[in-house]
């Protein structure tokens, strides 16, 4: 299935674009996400393990799924405040 | 009554927060303020851009709110950040807390801005004297940043809608 990521800061910076469009298994979890996305985008792999993500706008872990999600987003390393 | 932990793109006005969060019940009002700093590590700083994740970093602010008032007997309390971009001295984020006694408002203010800067989905982007611009990713050393695609040919992203 396909899936549709949010991208913010580096990871929009690397991608050229705010969202991305990837091509996930269909009980795709988190941890898949991360590894379609390191795919298309080679130039985020030395900030792979730094990268959180979120499923409708809330921090979910790697082994969270995605079919259901309405929005993904990943999440580099926070700096607001 | 208004949200009070918010984004904006406005200048932060810390009068209209001071107001909200000062009631009868309050003996003691704290009102933190971030702000952009020319000086980091002896680099020059021009100005600062901030960008957010809105939904969710809106989310977030109104659980620090709600963890902050389980956690101390605060009568009000105001999250607010600014998107967009900042110059030199403008307030990027602002805590405002009230409650009956002062030792409450200080250490609420105190690990609402550390838990913020920690969880809420906001970034800057450094903009330097030296022309040069930069993400700011906290536990990402240089080393672990990808380099600016201006230095890439834009071919290396791929898939990139």
């Amino acid at each position: 299935m396909k899936v549709r990521v949010k991208l913010f800061a580096v990871a929009k910076q690397a991608a050229g674009a705010e969202a991305i469009e990837l091509d996930v298994p269909a009980d795709a979890v988190v941890a898949d996400v991360r590894t379609a996305l390191l795919a298309a985008i080679p130039a985020l792999a030395p900030a792979a393990r730094h990268l959180m993500f979120a499923v409708d706008a809330e921090y979910a872990g790697d082994r969270a799924p995605v079919a259901a999600a309405k929005e993904i987003a990943c999440i580099p390393p926070v700096s607001g405040g | 009554m208004a949200r009070m932990s918010r984004l904006t793109r406005e200048t932060i006005d810390t009068e209209d927060l001071l107001r909200r969060v000062t009631v009868p019940a309050a003996g003691a009002v704290v009102l933190f303020l971030g702000t952009v700093r020319e000086l980091t590590a002896g680099r020059r700083t021009l100005a600062l851009d901030y960008e957010g994740y809105p939904e969710m970093a809106e989310r977030k602010l109104a659980e620090l709110d709600a963890e902050a008032r389980r956690r101390w007997p605060l009568c009000e309390v105001a999250l607010v950040h600014r998107l967009g971009r900042l110059e030199l001295t403008a307030a990027s984020v602002a805590v405002a807390v009230s409650s009956p006694h002062r030792d409450a408002a200080f250490e609420a203010g105190r690990w609402l801005i550390d838990t913020l800067k920690e969880t809420v989905p906001i970034w800057k982007q450094e903009h330097w004297a030296d022309g040069t611009q930069e993400w700011v990713h906290p536990g990402l050393g240089a080393e672990n940043v990808p380099p600016n695609p201006s230095e890439f040919p834009a071919s290396s992203s791929g898939g990139a809608p």
